[in-house]
C-alpha cells in the first residue's frame, strides 16, 4: 500500500489540528500509524507529530497528501536510496539490501516506487529507463545492474491486522493437533473462495503421501472442479499418482484394498518407465496412456504445474527440473498473483515455496507431524495456518466443502 | 493609547477579484471611499484618542488602503506578510520599506507559506488565534509562534467570504470576542468555545455587513452602520459602539478593521 510519512508541527493539540488531520486521513479512505509525538511542555511550546498515511493506491495517497498539507501535514523530507552498480555477475555489491517478503518501496527521484515481486532473501535492482523497482536473486545479477545498498531509502510496509477475526490472524494459530479441524477447513474453503473471486490464485504444494493416503482422489477433483492454479510438487507425488493411475497402488499397496500387490513394488518403476518411454507426462496424457489421477487432471485443465527433484529420486519422469536454480525459477515465474497456499505433507518444496511468496499470500500448510507444521507456519509468513493432521481427512473435508 | 497604520484611498480601486466581493463591474466611487476614510481616520484620532500614522499610497496597488495585511506587529518586531496572491504580493516591499525606516526588527515566515499578517492573526489574552487555508497556510503559524513566544491556534477557514480571520472573529476583551460560527468548521468551533471564555457568536446577516470586522480600543468599538443586533449584544458587554459607513471597502472584501494595523 503507497504510504508517505508527514510531520506535524505548532500548537498542534489545543488546535486540533492532529486530531484532524487523522480524521481526514480517514475520511479520504487512508489509514495511519503514528510513529512519533512530542508534546510541548509549556502552554506556548509547539508539538511535533510524525505520523504515516497509507492510501490503497498512489493517486488516492496524493490526493490525501494534497488535502492534508492544507492542514500543515507536509511530508518529512526522504532520502533516496543508494543505488551501485554490480561489478560482477551472480554477486551482489557488498551491504546490498537484503528484502523481506513484504511489500517494498524505494525512494528513486523523489518518488516511492513499488519493488515488484516482493520475495525474501533477494535484492533490489533498479531500472532507471523504466523507472522500476524489482527483487532480484542473487545469482541472476548481472555486472552493472544497480542495485539498492544499505538501507537508506528503503521502507517496508507491515501487514496489518485484519478487522475481522480469521483463522490466518498473525501466527494467532498455535500449531496443535488439538484443534476442531472442521471450523479451520471450512475458513480455509472460505478463504479460497474470496480469493478465487478477487482475481487471485491458488497454489498447490503437495508431497506424494497425499496419493499414499488415498486422498489424491480430492486433489484430483479440486483440480478439475478449478479450484487450484499452479501445482508445485517433487517427482514422487507425480510418480506415486501416475502409478496409481496406471496399477491402482501406491507404493505397491492397493489404495482400495490396503494390501500389498504382487511385484508391487516393481509398480513405481514401471509407471516411471512407460511415462519416460511416452516422452513426458503430457504426451502420456494426451496418447491415452494416463487417463487419471492429479497430473492428468492438471494436463486436461492447463494447469501450470512445475515439479522440482532431489537426489533420491527415481527416474526421474521427463518434466522433472532436476537444476535446482531453474527449478526456482520455474517456481518464480507461477508466483505472481498467488494469493493462497495450501502445503500438504511437504516439507522442503513448501519451504521453497514459501520462500518465493510475498508476505500477503495466505499460507496452509498441513502435515501430520507438528514439527513440521511448525517450521512451516514460523518460516517468514505472516498469515499462515497451521493444521496437524493426515492428509486424506482434510482434503477429504475441503472437498466436501466445495461440494456443499 | 494605541496607535494604528493607516493608508488613504487614493488609489483604491477594484481592479481585479481574488475573493467573492470583488467585482470589477461594480467599481468603487473614489471620492465616496475617501470620505468614508476619512471618517474613520477621525473618529479613531479625536473621539478615540488614537495616534494614526499613515502610509503614502502608490498607484496600481488598490489593496495598500487595507493596512492590517501589512503585517504583525509586537513591540519593535515586525512579522511581514508573504501574500497568497500575486496582485497583492507587490504592496509587501512598500509596508516593509515603512516599518524599516522606523527601525523595526523584520521577520518573514519561511519557505513558501503564505501569511497576511493581523488580517489572519489576532491576539486574544495570551493567545494568538490564527486563520488559515484562504489566505494564510498553517505552517507559517508555528514560525509566529515561535517570533512571538506565544501558543498558536489555528483556525481553519472554510467560507471564501470570510477569507480572513479578522472578517469572522474579533477579540473584544482578554476573554471575549465575537465571531461568525460557519465561517469555521467543527473543530474551529470547538477550539473556540474550549478558549474564549465569552464567545458570542454573530449572526449571517450582521457577519455579511462586516460585523466581525470592528476596531476594538478599550471598551468602544467602531464598526459599519446597521449591524444592529451586534450592537446590542456589545453594549449589552458594555462596550460603546460608534457606526460608520464603510460600504465602499464592502466591494473589495474589507471594513473597518481591515483599514488599520495595530502598531501599538
Amino acid at each position: 500500500m503507497p504510504s508517505e510519512t508527514v510531520e506535524l508541527q505548532g500548537h498542534i493539540i489545543d488546535s486540533l489540528t492532529l486530531p484532524k488531520v487523522l480524521d481526514e486521513v480517514m475520511n479520504f479512505g487512508g489509514t495511519f500509524e503514528i510513529i512519533e509525538v512530542a508534546i510541548g511542555h509549556r502552554r506556548e511550546d509547539p508539538s511535533r507529530a510524525r505520523v504515516r498515511v497509507s492510501a490503497a493506491t498512489q493517486e488516492a495517497l496524493d490526493a490525501l497528501l494534497g488535502r492534508i498539507k492544507q492542514l500543515g501535514a507536509v511530508p518529512v523530507v526522504e532520502q533516496e536510496a543508494v543505488l551501485v552498480p554490480a561489478d560482477i555477475d551472480g554477486a551482489f555489491p557488498e551491504n546490498f539490501y537484503c528484502t523481506t517478503n513484504l511489500q517494498t518501496f524505494i525512494r528513486h527521484h523523489g518518488r516511492w516506487i513499488e519493488v515488484e515481486r516482493p520475495e525474501m532473501d533477494c535484492g533490489i535492482v533498479v531500472d532507471p529507463k523504466r523507472q522500476i523497482a524489482s527483487t532480484l536473486a542473487v545469482h541472476r545479477v548481472k555486472k552493472g545492474d544497480l542495485i539498492a545498498v544499505g538501507h537508506q531509502g528503503v521502507k517496508v510496509t507491515p501487514l496489518e491486522r485484519s478487522p475481522e477475526r480469521n483463522v490466518f490472524e498473525f501466527m494467532a494459530s498455535s500449531v496443535s493437533s488439538e484443534k476442531p479441524k472442521g471450523v479451520v477447513i471450512k475458513e480455509i474453503g472460505a478463504q479460497i473462495r474470496v480469493a478465487k473471486k478477487a482475481g487471485g490464485r491458488v497454489m498447490v504444494v503437495a508431497g506424494p503421501a497425499v496419493v499414499h493416503t488415498g486422498a489424491g482422489t480430492y486433489l484430483e477433483r479440486l483440480i478439475e472442479a478449478g479450484w487450484v492454479d499452479v501445482l508445485f510438487a517433487g517427482n514422487a507425488l507425480a510418480v506415486h499418482d501416475i502409478e496409481q493411475a496406471l496399477y491402482g497402488t501406491s507404493l505397491g499397496v492397493y489404495l482400495e484394498k490396503g494390501i500389498p500387490a504382487k511385484e508391487g513394488h516393481e509398480h513405481h518403476m514401471r509407471a516411471i518407465n512407460a511415462i519416460r518411454r511416452a516422452g513426458g507426462i503430457r504426451n502420456a496424457v494426451e496418447q491415452g496412456i494416463l487417463k487419471s489421477g492429479i497430473m492428468a487432471a492438471c494436463v486436461r485443465k492447463g494447469i501450470e504445474f512445475v515439479l522440482a527433484g532431489s537426489i533420491r529420486d527415481d527416474g526421474p519422469l521427463p518434466e522433472v527440473i532436476t537444476d535446482m536454480v531453474a527449478a526456482q525459477e520455474a517456481v518464480r515465474r507461477l508466483v505472481p498473483g498467488v494469493s493462497v497456499c495450501v502445503m500438504i505433507a511437504t516439507m522442503l518444496h513448501s519451504i521453497a515455496a514459501g520462500n518465493l511468496l510475498p508476505a500477503l499470500a495466505k499460507l496452509v500448510c498441513v502435515d501430520i507431524n507438528p514439527a513440521v507444521v511448525t517450521k512451516l507456519t514460523d518460516r517468514g509468513s505472516f498469515q499462515a495456518v497451521g493444521l496437524v493432521t493426515d492428509v486424506e481427512p482434510f482434503l477429504r473435508e475441503l472437498w466436501k466443502n466445495f461440494t456443499e | 493609547m494605541p496607535s494604528f497604520l493607516m493608508c488613504p484611498p487614493d488609489f483604491y480601486q477594484i481592479e481585479y477579484e481574488i475573493n467573492p466581493w470583488m467585482n470589477r463591474r461594480r467599481p468603487a466611487e473614489t471620492a465616496a471611499a475617501m470620505r468614508q476614510w476619512q471618517a474613520l481616520h477621525d473618529l479613531l484620532t479625536t473621539k478615540l484618542g488614537a495616534t494614526v500614522e499613515t502610509l503614502n499610497p502608490v498607484k496600481g496597488l488598490p489593496d495598500l488602503v487595507f493596512t492590517a495585511n501589512a503585517g504583525l506587529v509586537a513591540g519593535e518586531k515586525f512579522i511581514r506578510s508573504n501574500f497568497r496572491f500575486p496582485e497583492r504580493q507587490r504592496e509587501a516591499p512598500v509596508f516593509e520599506a515603512w516599518f524599516e525606516k522606523r527601525f523595526y526588527r523584520i521577520f518573514t515566515v519561511p519557505g513558501d507559506a503564505c501569511f497576511e499578517g493581523e488580517g489572519d492573526a489576532l491576539q486574544l489574552g495570551k493567545t494568538l488565534f490564527a486563520g488559515y487555508r484562504m489566505r494564510s497556510d498553517i505552517q507559517s503559524h508555528r514560525q509566529v509562534g515561535e517570533i512571538l513566544g506565544c501558543e498558536v491556534l489555528s483556525l481553519e477557514l472554510v467560507d471564501p467570504r470570510f477569507y480572513h480571520l479578522d472578517t469572522c472573529f474579533c477579540p473584544l476583551t482578554d476573554r471575549a470576542a465575537l465571531y461568525f460560527p460557519p465561517a469555521f468548521d467543527d473543530y474551529g468551533r470547538k477550539v473556540i468555545a474550549e478558549s474564549v471564555p465569552e464567545a458570542i457568536p454573530v449572526g449571517r446577516e450582521d457577519a455579511l455587513r462586516f460585523a466581525c470586522n470592528a476596531i476594538v480600543v478599550g471598551n468602544e468599538a467602531v464598526l459599519h452602520a446597521g449591524c444592529e443586533a451586534t450592537n446590542l449584544e456589545l453594549r449589552r458587554h458594555g462596550i460603546k459602539v460608534h457606526e460608520l459607513d464603510l460600504s465602499e471597502f464592502h466591494r473589495a472584501g474589507g471594513s473597518a478593521k481591515c483599514l488599520v494595523l495595530r502598531l501599538s
